[in-house]
């Protein structure tokens, strides 16, 4: 039973404090949406949880254990998807694909990377330079990552941006395969993304409270 | 572990592949700037083949300089730095696959081109076997050290400016070394010993830049 946690965590960037005591929990198959004002720290949080940025206090735990001690085993648990593409105009999109589900250790690269780009209906294009595609056409390559290369943690930054409805509810559907096959998923977005039974975690509860600390 | 490290080369020199523009700018920077130097001191023979090692050398160094800057930033830019670092490999190794292919791609071409520029520069012919052996020794070190100076100017505004002051007094030991051994070679005095503490140069940084770049790149990522 993989369980991920999160306790007491505060995260400092650019010497501001951008949320503190923030707690949470996730089990097998649950999934976390992050909600709340530009600049509340969405990203930030994904990006502690992803081991980028030492939490300035509290601790990330992996059944149990901390996270903090062995990041490599952390990284090779969950997958990443940021503002950016990580997309390489020159490489094809078939080639890209099979590139990160080599690095990621899928069994047979081509395969997964095939079945992936038709989950995002990208098989059409998959010989198509990447510097062609359309910005909403790189996002959905960027996803299918996500199913190429098998994790158990996934980390979503605005997925959704630039994406039409029918990729939404592409999105959707392989989130609800990953969390019914035991996976989980931390999804930040300011937009209606389907999550059944999600718990929502409203950033702006944990900022810092200026006011008061001006006060003292 | 052995196939994320392949892949990783792999891809990288399939992007230096299809782009060439890194081989081919840090080539053309080569032979540009050894065919100035005999339309700057004189096209006499005794002169040239008396400085051509220190030309080719100072020359190689600067021309493979000027690719470091693309080693990272790429990666940087567009995001994948952070899908490679949480790759089944350590960083470290991720350092060193494209070390390794960044090389292939502008440290070799420099290593085959210093023969015929040393025909352009009347080197002396004792001095071309040296020569090769050398810069095959020396560039992958220039490579490597080249690697903490381009991890760590990232996301620097004018970091071409920052790498140079940072990886140019590094480079030092590599062309006194480099210089000598050809000298040495042409006045046959032996140049083992200087190819010796060359090979020594390059697994020290083999040895070292793995671990200060991929420590610089974590800072670049967070």
């Amino acid at each position: 039973m993989a369980e991920f946690a999160g306790e007491a965590l505060a995260c400092i960037r650019a010497e501001r404090l951008v949320f503190r005591d923030l707690s949470f929990a996730l089990g097998e198959g649950g999934a976390l949406r992050l909600t709340g004002p530009n600049g509340s720290g969405k990203s930030s949080l994904l990006r502690v949880m992803a081991g980028f940025i030492r939490p300035a206090a509290g601790a990330l735990t992996w059944d149990r254990e901390p996270v903090a001690g062995d990041r490599e085993a952390h990284g090779g648990r969950l997958a990443f998807i940021g503002h950016l593409d990580a997309a390489k105009p020159v490489l094809s999109v078939a080639e890209s694909l099979r590139f990160w589900a080599k690095l990621y250790g899928a069994a047979e690269p081509a395969a997964a990377s095939a079945a992936a780009l038709e989950a995002f209906d990208l098989l059409r294009l998959a010989d198509f330079p990447v510097r062609l595609l359309s910005s909403g056409q790189r996002r959905r390559l960027a996803l299918a990552r996500l199913l190429a290369a098998p994790a158990t943690l996934w980390l979503l930054d605005e997925p959704t941006t630039g994406l039409d409805a029918a990729s939404v509810a592409r999105l959707e559907a392989a989130v609800a395969a990953h969390r019914a096959a035991g996976g989980m998923v931390v999804l930040a977005t300011h937009t209606e993304v389907a999550l059944a039974g999600a718990e929502t975690l409203a950033l702006e509860r944990f900022a810092p409270d200026l006011a008061g600390e001006d006060a003292a | 572990m052995i196939r994320a490290f392949g892949a990783i080369a792999g891809r990288d020199l399939r992007l230096a592949l299809r782009l060439g523009s890194d081989t081919a700018m840090v080539l053309v920077f080569f032979v540009l700037t050894v065919i100035l130097f005999p339309f700057g001191i004189g096209p006499s023979p005794a002169t040239l083949a008396k400085i051509a090692p220190g030309i080719l050398w100072v020359t190689a160094l600067l021309a493979s300089m000027l690719a470091l800057e693309r080693l990272f930033a790429g990666d940087h830019e567009d995001g994948s730095l952070e899908w490679l670092s949480l790759a089944p490999l350590p960083l470290e190794l991720v350092v060193l696959a494209k070390a390794l292919a960044h090389w292939l791609t502008t440290g070799l071409p420099l290593v085959a081109a210093a023969p015929v520029l040393g025909l352009l520069l009347n080197l002396d012919p004792a001095g071309y076997l040296t020569m090769i052996a050398a810069m095959a020794l020396g560039t992958p070190a220039l490579t490597l050290i080249g690697a903490i100076g381009a991890a760590l100017t990232l996301g620097a505004r004018r970091g071409g400016v920052l790498l140079s002051l940072l990886v140019l007094p590094l480079y030092i030991p590599v062309l006194i070394f480099g210089v000598g051994a050809v000298d040495a070679a042409i006045f046959g005095l032996g140049a083992g010993p200087r190819l010796l503490i060359l090979a020594g140069l390059a697994l020290f940084a083999l040895a070292l830049a793995p671990f200060a770049a991929a420590a610089a790149l974590r800072q670049a990522i967070e």
